[in-house]
Order: C-alpha cells, then sequence, then structure tokens
C-alpha cells in the first residue's frame, strides 16, 4: 500500500507538487500522466525517499518513507527517470552490486539474478560495460535491478521510454506478469499504454491532481464516449437524419465525406437507434463502430485549461 | 557496515576499471621520483633519510587529489547514478563514507608503490625506519586530508572540472595557511587569536611536524578532525544539492 498524504515540494518559488494525495492498494498498476513538467517525476522522488517534501507524507506498506527510510526503500523497487546505471561496470557486475545491497546473498542470489535476466533478455549483453548499451538495453538493465528483489512495491519513472515497439511489449507483458501481487506505478506520456497496462490512471498538471479513476472511467469522460463511426456511400443524407435525432449531440464528418461520427448527448447510448434507422433506409454499411472514447482528448481537456 | 563494504569494493574496483588509476599512479611515481632525485637531491644530501621524498608530498597532492576527488559526487550526480543510489537501502553515512574510503585506498595504493625508494634507501645506508613509517602515516593522513576537502567541494557542483578547480584552490589555502601570504593578509583586520587560529590550520605545519618521525597526537588529531569536518560537510551539501 502507498499512502500520500498532501504531499509537497516547491523549489524556490516554484511550486512543482501542490497537495498532492492519492493512495494505491496491492494489485493495482497506476498510471501516472501528465504533460511535461507537471510534477511526476518530482513526486516519484519524493515517494522514493529521494528527495524530501516540503510538506506532507508518504508511507510504503506503513513505512514513513522520512521516518524509516531504510524500511520503505527495502520495500520499494526504482527505475529512475533516464535509468541510469554505473557506466564502468559491465551489466552482471550492476546487477550484482545492486543484489548485494538488496541484501541477496549465496545461491539465492543467483537464483534471482539468473531468473531477472532471463525475463528480461539480458543474456547476450551480461559482459558488455553499460556505458556501451543501447538505450534500449540501458532501459531493460534499469527494469531488472528495480525488480531484482521482487520488491512489493515497483516505482518506475518512464519505463518504455525509448523502446521499439517489441521491447515495449515485452515491458508491458513483464508489468501485466508481475502485477497481481504487487503495487506498480509508472509514470508516462504514452496514452495506449495506460490502456494497455493499468488498472487506474491519475492525471496531473502543476503538481495537482486532476482526475483519477480506471482507463474507462477516465475515457467516459470524453464527448468521443459512446459515440457511433460509420461509413457508407450516401454519407451526407446520412449525416442530416442522424443528426436529427434526439439522442444526437452532434455528428462529425470525416475528411473523406464517406465516413461520419455521431456524438451523443450525455450519457444517451446512440447504437439502438442508429441501427434502426440505417435498418429503415437500407443503407449499404461498410464499417460501423462505437467508440470507449478518447485518452487523448480527455487528456487534453483536463490538462488544457491548467496548462494555459 | 556490510553496506559500506559492498559500497566501498564497488567504488574501488571502478578506479580500475578505467585508465584513470594506471595514469594516477604512473604520475604520481614518476613525479615523486623526479622531486626526490632532481629537486630533492636525494643522492648528494648523502644522508640516509627520505626527507628528500616526502618534503614534495604536500605539493605533488596539491594537484594530484583534487583529480582524484573531482569525480566522485560530481560524476554521481552528473550521470543521475545519485538517484539510483539514494533509493537503495542505504543511509547518506554509509555513501559518504564508503565512496571516501575507497578513495583514499587508492591513494593508499599509489603511495604504498613507492616502496622501492625505501628499499633503496635502506640498501645504501641505515635509515630511521621509525622516521620513514611516521612520514608514511604522515603522509597517508595529509593525501586523506586533501581527499576529504575535494571530495567535498565534488558534492557542490556536477561539473568535474569545476570541482577540480575549486578544490586545488581550497587545498592550496589550507596549504599555505602558515606562510606569512596568507597570514598577512588576514593580519590587517582580524584579532591575533583567529590569524593564529588562521595559522594553526595549515596542512603543510602538522605534515612537517609528522614527517620528523614525531607522532604528536595534536598534529594526528588535526588530520582526523579535519577529514570529519569536511565529510560531514560532504553529506549536508549532498542534501541540499541533490535535487538540482
Amino acid at each position: 500500500m502507498i499512502e500520500v498524504e498532501q504531499l509537497s515540494k516547491r523549489f524556490g518559488s516554484r511550486l512543482a507538487v501542490d497537495e498532492l494525495s492519492f493512495t494505491v492498494a496491492s494489485g493495482e498498476v497506476l498510471g501516472f500522466l501528465g504533460p511535461n513538467g507537471a510534477g511526476k517525476s518530482t513526486t516519484m522522488k519524493m515517494i522514493t525517499g529521494f528527495l524530501r517534501p516540503t510538506a506532507g507524507k508518504a508511507r510504503i506498506n506503513g513505512h514513513d518513507i522520512q521516518l524509516e527510510p531504510l524500511a520503505a526503500k527495502r520495500e520499494l523497487g526504482y527505475l529512475p527517470e533516464g535509468a541510469p546505471g554505473y557506466g564502468d561496470m559491465s551489466v552482471l557486475q550492476f546487477l550484482t552490486f545492486i543484489a548485494d545491497i538488496r541484501g541477496l546473498s549465496g545461491t539465492q542470489r543467483q537464483k534471482r539474478l539468473d531468473e531477472v535476466i532471463g525475463e528480461i533478455h539480458l543474456e547476450d549483453v551480461l559482459q558488455q560495460k553499460i556505458d556501451t548499451l543501447s538505450k534500449g538495453f540501458r532501459r531493460r538493465v534499469g527494469v531488472a535491478q528495480a525488480i531484482l528483489h521482487d520488491p512489493k512495491v515497483l516505482i518506475m519513472d518512464e519505463p518504455t521510454d525509448g523502446l521499439d515497439p517489441n521491447q515495449k511489449h515485452e515491458v508491458r507483458n513483464l508489468i501485466h506478469g508481475m502485477a497481481k501481487d504487487k503495487i506498480i506505478v509508472i509514470s508516462t506520456h504514452i496514452l495506449e499504454e495506460v490502456e494497455a497496462v493499468c488498472s487506474r490512471a491519475i492525471i496531473i498538471a502543476h503538481g495537482r491532481l486532476l482526475a483519477d479513476g480506471t482507463p474507462e472511467q477516465l475515457m467516459a469522460r470524453s464527448r468521443y464516449h459512446g459515440a457511433v463511426t460509420l461509413e457508407l456511400d450516401n454519407a451526407g443524407k446520412a449525416a442530416e437524419l442522424i443528426g436529427q435525432l434526439p439522442e444526437v449531440a452532434a455528428v462529425e464528418t470525416n475528411g473523406d465525406e464517406c465516413r461520419i461520427t455521431a456524438l451523443p448527448k450525455q450519457g444517451q447510448s446512440l447504437m439502438p437507434t442508429i441501427s434502426r434507422l440505417l435498418d429503415q433506409h437500407r443503407w449499404p454499411v461498410r464499417e460501423l463502430h462505437q467508440q470507449k472514447g478518447r485518452l487523448d482528448e480527455v487528456f487534453r481537456e483536463v490538462t488544457g485549461g491548467a496548462a494555459a | 557496515m556490510n553496506n559500506i563494504v559492498i559500497l566501498f569494493k564497488r567504488e574501488l574496483k571502478a578506479y580500475f576499471a578505467t585508465p584513470l588509476a594506471y595514469v594516477f599512479i604512473v604520475i604520481f611515481l614518476v613525479l615523486s621520483g623526479i622531486f626526490t632525485f632532481y629537486l630533492g637531491n636525494f643522492y648528494e644530501r648523502n644522508q640516509a633519510d627520505l626527507n628528500s621524498f616526502f618534503i614534495f608530498h604536500p605539493w605533488l597532492y596539491l594537484f594530484l587529489i583534487p583529480a582524484i576527488a573531482m569525480r566522485v559526487w560530481a560524476d554521481e550526480r552528473k550521470t543521475g547514478t545519485i538517484e539510483l543510489l539514494f533509493t537503495l537501502p542505504i543511509t547518506m553515512g554509509q555513501a559518504v563514507l564508503a565512496k571516501y574510503l575507497a578513495a583514499w585506498a587508492f591513494v593508499a595504493i599509489a603511495l604504498g608503490l613507492t616502496f622501492p625508494i625505501w628499499l633503496t634507501v635502506n640498501y645504501l645506508g641505515n635509515p630511521d625506519n621509525g622516521v620513514i613509517l611516521a612520514a608514511y602515516v604522515g603522509s597517508l593522513l595529509m593525501a586523506g586530508c586533501y581527499l576529504a576537502i575535494g571530495v567535498c567541494i565534488s558534492a557542490l557542483t556536477k561539473s568535474q572540472v569545476i570541482a577540480f578547480i575549486v578544490g586545488l584552490t581550497v587545498c592550496f589555502l589550507f596549504t599555505m595557511s602558515g606562510f606569512p601570504l596568507v597570514l598577512d593578509f588576514f593580519r590587517g583586520w582580524l584579532p591575533g587569536v583567529l590569524v593564529d587560529m588562521v595559522a594553526s590550520l595549515s596542512v603543510l605545519t602538522h605534515f612537517q611536524a609528522i614527517s620528523r618521525g614525531v607522532l604528536d597526537l595534536r598534529d594526528v588529531v588535526y588530520f582526523i578532525v579535519m577529514i570529519v569536518a569536511w565529510l560531514y560537510a560532504c553529506a549536508i551539501f549532498i542534501d541540499m544539492k541533490k535535487a538540482d
């Protein structure tokens, strides 16, 4: 359990994090969203005990990070922004060093090293110095050191930044695999990632919490939530008729003239009435689907006001 | 304790993972040789002691120690590994001490490799090996003192070049503070007690006392207090500056 209470951080006159409060329970994968400079990394640095908060508290499984730092840090695995590592060490030396500091020893240490190296596919670069690794491998080494001691709480600052689509997929699978008995917090600007791995998302901007919910709940705030998109030949006529339906708030015609999107009024469901209309007129429809909502639009809407 | 050992080993190995260690050791040995034999007139003095060897150590250390110390924290801050380090379950004290001790151990290795000169003087005559041992201890303590200053300055900046230049300047002031050049500057406006205090802060006077073979407790205490004070300041600076 991570408990964050009224956490604030001030750098000079700039308030980077402003009385942020939230809790994360075991089994949750929390996506931390926000524009650049929103205070995501600063918040993570305070939760992991790197920075001292100006005010407020963070507790990791009941251990206050400021009052019992060692107990709290033992529960934590952390991937800092940019995945720093000691460049003069080989990957194996580095991971062994982290394992030693984490108090692993003997066969247990070897077992965990083998497991993690296998899971993250680091076999080919074990003897390579960290300085000479590609960005993707560096990031993977960073993830490896964070999960080495099988922590109950895993905090990762942009874990998939700089990875290619295959590597992203692997890291996401890894997160999925670990999710059930852990708390995982990841920060990202990649919104598809939130839909792919997170069970909950928090949007912050200017250090303040602006939205908190499951990805589905957040998407429900989009005006595209429940919107129906269809593609057909006589789109102009259809757009006109659909626009007259009482449930429809607006109809958007997409560029190529054949696709139209009908936006519902708050809380209304469009699919039944539109399909009835299509039946009546026997229009041949090439494509018909209902949208879940657009997270990027919600993100812009929620943070847009704050960024201005 | 265990954490200090693990960190210490990592740091010490890091010196030898790059050419830095070898370059430093070679330059240290070559320069100390040149100083001893050419400037110190080791042979011409015709005396069985290592005075002409130890007398140049303050000046050698003045340039070489800040070069070792500059990377200790500046590099850690520049590469961001400081964030990794301080989110591991270790304390500030353990980290500061382990990194410092590793650097000191490295200097001790370099100093230890000057043993041929001790063999030489024992081959040529019958020196007082007690005095030589005391001088080695004094030299190591002095190196530790310069190192603590340099490591502390290194925590203040991300730039190794700045850490080197500022570290060198501060070390220079602490070397020279017993000399009239510095004392005259203070004498104009500081009360006499404080001027005496400045004079007693000089690394040079304390080292010279030890290198004559007199291991006075006051000199040893001076070096230990200096080391502890600078390392304590180092921990405070790291805490203050790690955010930026």
